[in-house]
C-alpha cells in the first residue's frame, strides 16, 4: 500500500494544503468548462431540456468509483485509510430533500455558486452569500437541530455491505446504471425541438455544447 | 442568449477529468472533494472572531475551531482553488462577462433573490445532510456511502418537483 500519502504520513498539514488548493483549481477548471457555472445550464436539467449535470455528475463519479476499486484491489491504495462519508438515514435523506429544493430555486449549487460568481455572474454572487447566510443561521439555531442531525446514525455504511453484495458486484451495477442514464439522457435531449418549444435558448445552448469540442 | 466565447467542454470529457481530479484527492489525501465545508468554516471563523464564547460553545461551530483554525480549513482552501480555477478557465476561454442569468420575463431584481433564496435554503439542506453536491454526491457516490445515495435522490426527488413552481425565473 503506498496511498493515500498523506495519511500515510509523505507530507504534512502545510503541503496537504497546497494540494487543496491544486485539486481546487482543477475541480473549478472542470466545472467551469463543462458549463456548470451557468445557472441557466444547471437549472436546465431540472426541465430535461439540457441534463449536463447528469452526465459530468455520474461520469465523474463512475470515473472515481472505479478509480478506487481497482487501486485498492492492486494494493495502491487502502481503502480502510479513505474517509467515507459516515451515514445518517433521515437527515441525509431529508437534508437531501431540501437542498434539491434550493438548488432548484436557486439554479446552482454551492461549488457551481462559487465558478459562476468569480466568472461574473451575480446571481452567483447573490447565492454565494445565501448559502453562506443559510449555514451561519443553521449553525447557530444547531442546539435545536442536533437530536435530528444526529438521529439514525449507521456509521461508514457502504451499499455492499447495506445490500450483502461483493464490492464489484455493486460496483459494475453503478456502471450499468450510469450509462442507461446517460442514453436516457441523449435520448431526452434529442426529443422534437417543438417539445422545447418554451425553452428554446436551452435547446440551442445544448446543440452548441453537443457539437463543441473539448478543452480541458 | 447566446453567451460569448468558446463553447463548453463535452460533458462526459469533463466528467471524466473531474472523476480524476476526486481520485487524486482519494490518492493524495484519503478524502474528497467538498464545497458546503468552506461555507461552514468560514461562517464559524466570523462568529468566532464576533462572538468567541459562542462559538466556542457551540458543537456545530467548534469543531472548525481547533487545529489550525477555520481559515486554514482544508476544504476552505481548495475552494479558493476552484474560484481560481474557474475563474482562469473562464479567462482563456473567454466566458468571462458580468450578467444576471435569467429568463426574459425574470426581472434581474427577482433573479436575485430567488438565487439567495435557494442558497439559504440549500445552507439548511447541506448542513443537515452533513455536505451538498461535492462533498456527498461526488465525493460519497463515487465511495458508494449509503448516506450520500440517499442525499443524491433526495435532492433530485425535490430538485425535480420544486421546478415547475420556479420555472417562470428561465422561460
Amino acid at each position: 500500500m503506498s496511498a493515500p500519502f498523506f495519511e500515510l504520513g509523505y507530507f504534512g498539514d502545510g503541503t496537504g494544503l497546497l494540494v487543496a488548493l491544486v485539486i481546487g483549481v482543477a475541480f473549478g477548471w472542470c466545472l467551469e468548462s463543462a458549463g456548470l457555472g451557468s445557472a441557466r445550464k444547471l437549472a436546465a436539467q431540472f426541465y430535461l431540456t439540457d441534463l449536463t449535470v447528469f452526465k459530468v455528475m455520474f461520469s465523474a463519479v463512475i470515473t472515481a468509483m472505479l478509480g478506487v476499486f481497482w487501486l485498492g484491489r492492486l494494493g495502491v491504495l487502502d481503502l480502510s485509510r479513505v474517509y467515507v462519508p459516515e451515514t445518517y438515514l433521515l437527515p441525509q435523506l431529508i437534508g437531501g430533500l431540501v437542498f434539491g429544493a434550493g438548488f432548484a430555486i436557486g439554479g446552482l449549487c454551492p461549488g457551481t455558486s462559487c465558478v459562476a460568481a468569480v466568472t461574473g455572474r451575480l446571481d452567483g454572487v447573490a447565492l454565494v452569500l445565501g448559502m453562506w447566510s443559510g449555514v451561519l443561521a443553521t449553525g447557530l439555531g444547531f442546539p435545536a437541530l442536533q437530536g435530528f442531525y444526529e438521529s439514525t446514525p449507521r456509521g461508514a455504511l457502504t451499499l455492499p455491505q447495506a445490500l450483502h453484495l461483493p464490492y464489484g458486484v455493486v460496483v459494475s451495477l453503478v456502471v450499468l446504471a450510469a450509462l442507461g442514464g446517460f442514453r436516457a439522457a441523449e435520448w431526452l435531449e434529442a426529443r422534437p425541438r417543438a417539445a422545447l418549444a418554451a425553452n428554446h435558448s436551452e435547446s440551442r445552448a445544448t446543440s452548441r455544447s453537443l457539437a463543441g469540442g473539448v478543452q480541458a | 442568449m447566446r453567451t460569448p466565447g468558446r463553447a463548453y467542454a463535452n460533458p462526459y470529457l469533463a466528467g471524466f477529468a473531474l472523476g480524476v481530479v476526486l481520485l487524486a484527492a482519494f490518492v493524495t489525501m484519503g478524502r474528497g472533494l467538498g464545497a458546503s465545508g468552506a461555507f461552514a468554516s468560514s461562517a464559524a471563523g466570523v462568529v468566532s472572531a464576533v462572538a468567541p464564547a459562542r462559538a466556542a460553545a457551540n458543537p456545530y461551530f467548534a469543531r472548525y475551531l481547533g487545529g489550525s483554525g477555520p481559515w486554514l480549513d482544508w476544504l476552505l482552501i481548495e475552494i479558493a482553488g476552484v474560484a481560481i480555477g474557474g475563474f482562469l478557465s473562464a479567462l482563456v476561454a473567454g466566458r468571462l462577462r458580468v450578467e444576471i442569468e435569467r429568463g426574459p420575463r425574470y426581472t434581474a431584481r427577482s433573479r436575485l433573490t430567488t438565487a439567495f433564496t435557494g442558497g439559504a435554503v440549500m445552507g439548511l439542506g447541506a448542513v443537515l445532510a452533513r455536505g451538498c453536491t461535492s462533498g456527498q454526491a461526488l465525493t460519497g457516490g463515487a465511495l458508494l456511502g449509503v448516506g450520500s445515495w440517499l442525499f443524491i435522490l433526495g435532492a433530485f426527488a425535490a430538485g425535480y418537483a420544486v421546478a415547475p413552481l420556479v420555472r417562470r425565473e428561465w422561460v
